[in-house]
């Protein structure tokens, strides 16, 4: 019984899990907007609420209904929050939870890219070799006991006695000698493998408000996945800047709260500076990600920026993205980056959670 | 795998003991599982084999992450057929076995002489097979998207059942529209005597009834039925796979149903004979200590929350005692004295027999509504709670005995679901669908109520409507139609309105 039961089983769990994947994907712009999933997100699993898998009954509302329990407490003591759904029929069964399923990081980066309709990214040119993986395939006269090969030992004696005239036919013995003996041994296939870097910057100069922040948060976290999930390995580098830059850790990059003044070619000389000393355009795939409310200092800085772009920047990277949020007043530095023409350049404006969806697609659509 | 060895010999010992005390029941059938298997069953319904479904995936990947986590393990499992099932978990010790082989005697007993079991069919095994075999070659023949979008949707109304159908002539025998007379036949008298033999405002109260009757044939269906999906599959517009398909989910649906009309009850009975084969009988010295963690576990007291198994093993064990001392009836009842009400014992010795007797009679409502005493729920710190909106808590409302017993009643009412009924099929004079909801207090989950609502349309394929009530709104009407978009609701009598009218109702009753 069991082994066709546990067939069927499986069968039915698949089928569940195409309709969890079918509504993620259905309420995708929802999950890239509001940001739920971030933070639940382990290893390689993100663990997804779903509300709506269930079949709908018609069903006393939770809340008016109530119940009847057992134990101590007087009138008014408190037993739990209500935010749950009450319990129905004699309260046995535990409140009807929001369901939680897990789906790997790979899953999810996958139906992103089919409902976004993202192109798969073309590495580079060059590859970054990395290493290898070793198999046993090879021959050697020497080696351990434990890796005598007995068919390869065997088959040298037999040459080495044919060809002394030693090997009868009508007596077909083969004994081994010392130097018959062979042993299997590895090679290494060397594995090439793309790799990449993540430039995220970000403006945090007084203005930029937790909001902005937050905003910054969700659209890296889907471009992130979307390019885990073309690129074996995946380096994300994080810089700051107010007036000055500074490289720091994800969690600073978050959180950190600086006033002052905006100069955002010193995020960019930072940038260029971190490419030439540790990563080789020829073995990288670099993206470069640039998020400010769109306030710099001056149209002196402007222009310095928009020179580190063409000459430094741009040159070496796959994509440069700059994402504007609102806020800002005065002369964006949206326009300066309209001004360069270059298709390795994105700028896209990510005015509210609703726009990331969209702003995603602009970045990522050119395959780049 | 059957259990063989020192197990079978067990089941043996303790089947003998079960029947020497009176309990009856059909032979059991006991299946060694592993945790796996047992999850699986148990996502199943406890039946190996059921028709392909995504809520059983759900439901076994709930159950196997649940256990991964140690939230959760099942003891067992036992499924009311002939023979009857039960699965054992491998890796349970032999005390825990002892426990479930007692624990599955007390169900076996219960499915056996309860009542409300008497017209379940016990080759269900078999039956839920073939509702398998049937489904999948459906699936095979029109599509597995099609035939699961069908199933979703009879499966959102499977709990529109009527049940106590089983056991009740509900349908008048139909009789011909033409053959009811239209004129009230008078009495043969002569004339003089006529206006006392035939009063003539009897015959106008007479007239008046047949004309309302024939008025009342005219309407469609002649009287709400209770049994939705019985009316679908009756006289919704179908394919005959799509009939059969309905027709399946209502069989199984009542297949279901008493289990859960005598959960507590069931439970109760199984812990009430558990308790004393174990104790009495079984227990060795060395596995007292297991024996013990694992019967708390079963019957343990959750704050906010009724345990079923400790309700009904509580109240078994009080009926038991009751009887034994011959507290009931109306001189018990009228001692006002509790002190004389406490010691009172007439030595009676009806204990057992009457346990015996409510097993076989009662559910669950009925069972509470008896047995339910004002001192049992005192010593057992019952108590309501509510919903408190100003801090999104649960909160104990009331220790009141009458409000305590009230809304245990009103849960265990159709099984703690709403009751709805096909009022008109042919609303408006449009073929479209009319349900009503019997409104007891509590407003219906408006989320659900909509997705029910527009599977309701997939079915009947014309406009559908259930009328209900809202807290805040008054009597409201549901429509969901072809148009499609969201469920439409039109306020049809305001809270005030509704009050004022269900207080002539009740005026005039």
């Amino acid at each position: 019984m069991s082994q066709t039961t546990a067939h069927r089983i499986d069968q039915d769990a698949k089928r569940f899990r195409q309709i969890v994947q079918g509504h993620v994907r259905q309420n995708l712009r929802k999950y890239v907007s509001n940001g739920e999933l971030i933070g639940r997100q382990g290893k390689d699993l993100v663990s997804i609420p779903i509300p709506q898998i269930d079949l709908p009954r018609l069903r006393f509302g939770g809340k008016q209904a109530g119940g009847v329990g057992q134990g101590d407490g007087d009138v008014g003591t408190p037993l739990g929050p209500g935010d749950q759904d009450g319990s129905q029929g004699a309260g046995d069964q535990p409140g009807a939870h929001i369901l939680e399923v897990e789906m790997s990081l790979e899953e999810l980066a996958e139906i992103l890219g089919e409902e976004l309709a993202l192109p798969r990214i073309e590495p580079k040119g060059k590859k970054n070799v990395e290493g290898g993986k070793v198999r046993y395939t090879g021959i050697r006269r020497v080696g351990p006991e434990s890796l005598r090969s007995f068919r390869r030992t065997y088959r040298a004696a037999l040459k080495r006695q044919m060809s002394a005239g030693l090997y009868n036919p009508d007596r077909p013995v083969v004994i081994p000698i010392r130097d018959d003996v062979r042993y299997r041994s590895w090679n290494v296939y060397p594995q090439p493998q793309n790799s990449a870097v993540i430039f995220y910057m970000m403006d945090v100069s007084g203005s930029m408000t937790r909001q902005k922040k937050e905003l910054v948060r969700l659209t890296a976290f889907w471009i992130d996945t979307w390019l885990r999930h073309n690129y074996k390995s995946l380096t994300v580098r994080y810089i700051v800047h107010d007036a000055a830059a500074k490289e720091v850790d994800q969690h600073t990059f978050y959180h950190l709260r600086e006033s002052g003044g905006t100069k955002i070619s010193s995020a960019y000389h930072l940038c260029s500076r971190l490419i030439a000393e540790e990563y080789d355009p020829a073995e990288w795939n670099m993206y470069a990600f640039h998020f400010s409310d769109g306030e710099n200092f001056g149209g002196q800085d402007d222009k310095l920026c928009a020179e580190l772009l063409e000459e430094r920047l741009l040159p070496v990277m796959n994509l440069f993205g700059y994402g504007q949020v609102p806020g800002g007043y005065g002369r964006m530095f949206m326009e300066t980056i309209t001004q360069i023409e270059d298709e390795k350049l994105v700028g896209v404006k990510i005015s509210d959670r609703d726009a990331i969806f969209d702003a995603i697609k602009e970045f990522l659509g050119k395959g780049l | 795998m059957l259990i063989t060895g020192e197990l079978a010999a067990l089941q043996k010992e303790i089947e003998k003991i079960a029947r020497d005390y009176g309990l009856t029941f059909p032979e059991v059938r006991y299946e060694m599982v592993d945790y796996k298997t047992v999850n699986l069953l148990a996502a199943y319904d406890g039946f190996p084999i059921r028709y392909p479904h995504w809520r059983f995936g759900m439901e076994y990947e709930r159950l196997s992450k649940s256990y991964a986590y140690g939230l959760h393990r099942i003891y067992e499992m036992v499924i009311n057929t002939e023979p009857i099932y039960a699965y054992l978990l491998q890796s349970n010790l032999m005390v825990d076995q002892k426990l479930v082989m007692a624990h599955v005697c007390g169900h076996a007993d219960f499915f056996a002489n309860n009542l409300w079991f008497a017209h379940t069919n016990r080759k269900m095994l078999d039956e839920v097979a073939n509702h398998a075999a049937r489904i999948r070659n459906y699936m095979d023949r029109f599509g597995q998207e099609t035939v699961e979008n069908f199933l979703d949707a009879c499966l959102s109304l499977d709990n529109l059942i009527d049940i106590h159908a089983p056991g009740v002539q509900r349908r008048a025998i139909v009789v011909k529209e033409d053959e009811t007379p239209q004129i009230v036949k008078k009495m043969k008298a002569k004339d003089y005597m006529d206006s006392y033999i035939n009063p003539p405002e009897f015959l106008a109260e007479q007239q008046r009834r047949l004309t309302a009757e024939r008025e009342q044939m005219k309407k469609f269906p002649a009287e709400s039925e209770r049994d939705v999906l019985l009316f679908l599959q009756e006289y919704a517009p179908l394919e005959n796979w799509q009939r059969d398909v309905l027709g399946i989910v209502r069989e199984e649906a009542y297949y279901f149903a008493p289990q859960r009309q005598t959960k507590i009850m069931n439970e109760g009975w199984a812990v009430f004979w558990h308790t004393r084969l174990m104790t009495n009988h079984l227990l060795q010295s060395s596995e007292l200590i297991d024996y013990a963690e694992h019967h708390s576990g079963t019957v343990a007291a959750h704050p906010g929350r009724l345990n079923p198994y400790r309700l009904g093993y509580e109240l078994f064990l009080d009926i038991e005692d009751r009887w034994n001392r011959g507290a009931f009836g109306p001189e018990y009842d009228n001692c006002t004295d509790r002190v004389a009400r406490s010691q009172w014992d007439k030595k009676l010795g009806q204990g057992m027999e009457k346990v015996f007797s409510v097993r076989r009679i009662y559910n669950d409502v009925g069972f509470i509504d008896a047995f339910l005493t004002e001192e049992f729920a005192r010593k057992h710190k019952l108590f309501v709670f509510e919903y408190n909106e100003h801090i999104n808590e649960y909160e104990i409302s009331s220790r009141d005995f009458q409000a305590v017993k009230q809304k245990l009643l009103f849960q265990l009412t159709n099984f703690g679901q709403p009751i709805v009924d096909v009022v008109d099929a042919n609303y408006e004079n449009r073929g479209e669908l009319y349900l009503r909801h019997h409104y007891e207090g509590i407003d219906l989950d408006r989320p659900y109520l909509e997705a029910t609502l527009i599977n309701l349309y997939t079915i009947w394929n014309r406009p559908v409507h259930l009328e209900t009530v809202l807290e805040d709104k008054g009597m409201v009407v549901f429509r969901y139609g072809p148009e499609g978009g969201s469920v439409q609701a039109a306020q049809v009598m305001d809270g005030r309105a509704l009050l004022e009218r269900l207080g002539q109702l009740v005026k005039y009753a």
